[in-house]
């Protein structure tokens, strides 16, 4: 067994959060700076261009990116050969949450209730965190804050299986379409097949942290992937939702075994400030 | 690239058409749904406002806290479907402009016909970008909604596109409709029609 103590969590967690809020990943930058090779739209490749000047300048004058710093999703792998001493996981997570919201002047965006009590809870906490168990000694976190306009403009389905892959298509081509300006576009699209009502939107969120540019293993759902895009694409919704060629940076699917009576469907899109940020202890 | 100034004249607000980029200077006030509600309390009660709203333009942000020796923190738009409910209300009180992202309802749009007001789009997650045009901050109400209070803003070649004019012209239809027919002209997408899949999505906003 190896032992890491909760400090270290909090602190890589802390300084995690505002790497994530000042620092657009290279992959993202380079997709954005690609599209602004093929946009067309006068209008969408100025709004391409204060995108990108908006990263460079947040990455140089450690600004957040975008003011909405988002809900803190944490995807942690956890090696089973580990023993975290001090505060347990989650609390670690919170807290590292909630230091690196405060130190880095991040807007803290999390009320305590739904429907009772929308107040703030001035943590950013509780965060949202998904652990996966491995095996091996290692401690590894991911941050990926998401803000609330794509996620609001996020859908779920559970589709009847005959629909097959047109019905698929159809479903998230027009949750795109739905989406329009309010998601942010140029967006990535995370789709979650399969697994059953829950597992389906947390495979799609999983989706939006493959690096943009790789490809699927699966050659089926590769060219799948290549024909959604085409296909969000195509839909004329363009940056911002004001038109053009760049609607979406990427489709990434993360497909499960599911039910034989089943096919959901899960379409979560993420506005073009794809934030995330990782650390292994 | 128009530059405009704030307070938008009604003259202005009558020139400036959908697809216009535009460079916005002076004074916004800021507000998201919460300080929309209280707002049109006060209307309804017939209570004075906490600042001017004849011929004002809201930006609906919520920023980042200020880091020291900044004015303001990061500070794009908010998706305006929000403020949906309460704009027609504000609009037929006098409101001339409103900067967010995102379509608006056609109760927005009617209201904005009638009373000459100006919906601008600013670039949704250029936050950093946007808080560079912005001079000074101001808290003029509302504190305790922390960063939806109702804050004065001075801007400086803030820029926008005019989404939706005076006379109703929206380019959220208009843009992705043209769009979508150069792709087909293309021979991209190749779409086929809709109506297979089980449900349609759930609005957010």
């Amino acid at each position: 067994m190896r032992t890491i103590h909760s400090d270290a969590i909090v602190s890589a967690v802390a300084e995690i959060c505002q790497e994530a809020a000042f620092r657009l990943p290279a992959d993202v930058r380079r997709a954005l700076e690609e599209a602004r090779g093929t946009e067309k739209s006068p209008l969408g490749l100025s709004i391409l261009g204060q995108i990108t000047e908006n990263a460079d300048l947040a990455e140089r004058e450690r600004v957040p990116m975008c003011q909405d710093t988002g809900v803190a999703v944490y995807f942690v792998e956890l090696g089973n050969e580990v023993r975290i001493e001090g505060l347990g996981l989650a609390e670690a997570l919170a807290e590292g949450t909630r230091q690196g919201y405060t130190e880095g002047y991040l807007r803290m965006s999390i009320v305590k209730d739904p429907l009772f009590e929308r107040v703030n809870t001035k943590t950013n906490g509780p965060p949202v965190v998904h652990v996966e168990l491995v095996p091996g000694d290692r401690l590894r976190i991911t941050l990926a804050p998401k803000g609330g306009g794509s996620e609001n403009m996020s859908a779920m389905a559970m589709l009847k299986p005959l629909v097959g892959k047109e019905g698929v298509a159809e479903f998230v081509v027009e949750t795109v379409r739905r989406a329009g300006g309010n998601a942010c576009p140029p967006i990535i699209v995370g789709l979650g097949l399969g697994g059953n009502f829950e597992r389906a939107p947390y495979l799609a969120k999983k989706a939006l942290l493959r690096k943009l540019g790789s490809v699927h293993p699966d050659p089926r759902y590769a060219a799948f992937e290549r024909e959604l895009l085409e296909r969000v694409n195509a839909t004329g919704v363009g940056p911002q939702g004001l038109g053009g060629r760049t609607t979406a940076l990427a489709v990434h699917i993360e497909a499960a075994p599911c039910h034989i009576a089943s096919l959901p469907v899960a379409v979560n899109l993420n506005c073009h400030a794809a934030r995330h940020a990782s650390v292994e202890l | 690239m128009k530059k405009i100034t704030l307070p938008l004249s009604p003259e202005d607000a009558r020139t400036l058409q959908a697809g216009d980029e535009v460079l916005l200077t002076g004074t916004l006030y800021t507000a998201r749904d919460a300080a929309h509600k209280r707002i049109c309390e006060l209307l309804a009660a017939g209570s004075p406002l906490p600042f001017e709203l004849e011929g004002a333009t809201l930006y609906f942000v919520g920023p980042t806290p200020a880091q020291p020796g900044r004015p303001v923190g990061s500070a794009g738009p908010t998706t305006s479907t929000r403020m949906d409910a309460f704009s027609p209300t504000l609009i037929a009180h006098g409101l001339r402009g409103m900067v967010g992202k995102g379509d608006r309802s056609p109760a927005v749009v009617e209201a904005m016909k009638a009373h000459g007001c100006v919906y601008f789009a600013a670039t949704g997650g250029a936050g950093a970008l946007i808080a560079r045009c912005i001079k000074s901050s101001e808290l003029v109400a509302w504190e305790d909604l922390g960063t939806e209070a109702v804050r004065r803003m001075e801007v400086e070649d803030f820029p926008v596109v005019v989404a939706i004019d005076c006379e109703g012209n929206n380019l959220y239809h208009t843009g992705p409709a043209a769009w979508a027919r150069e792709s087909e002209r293309r021979g991209g997408g190749r779409m086929k029609p809709l109506g297979v899949a089980g449900r349609t999505p759930g609005q957010g906003g």
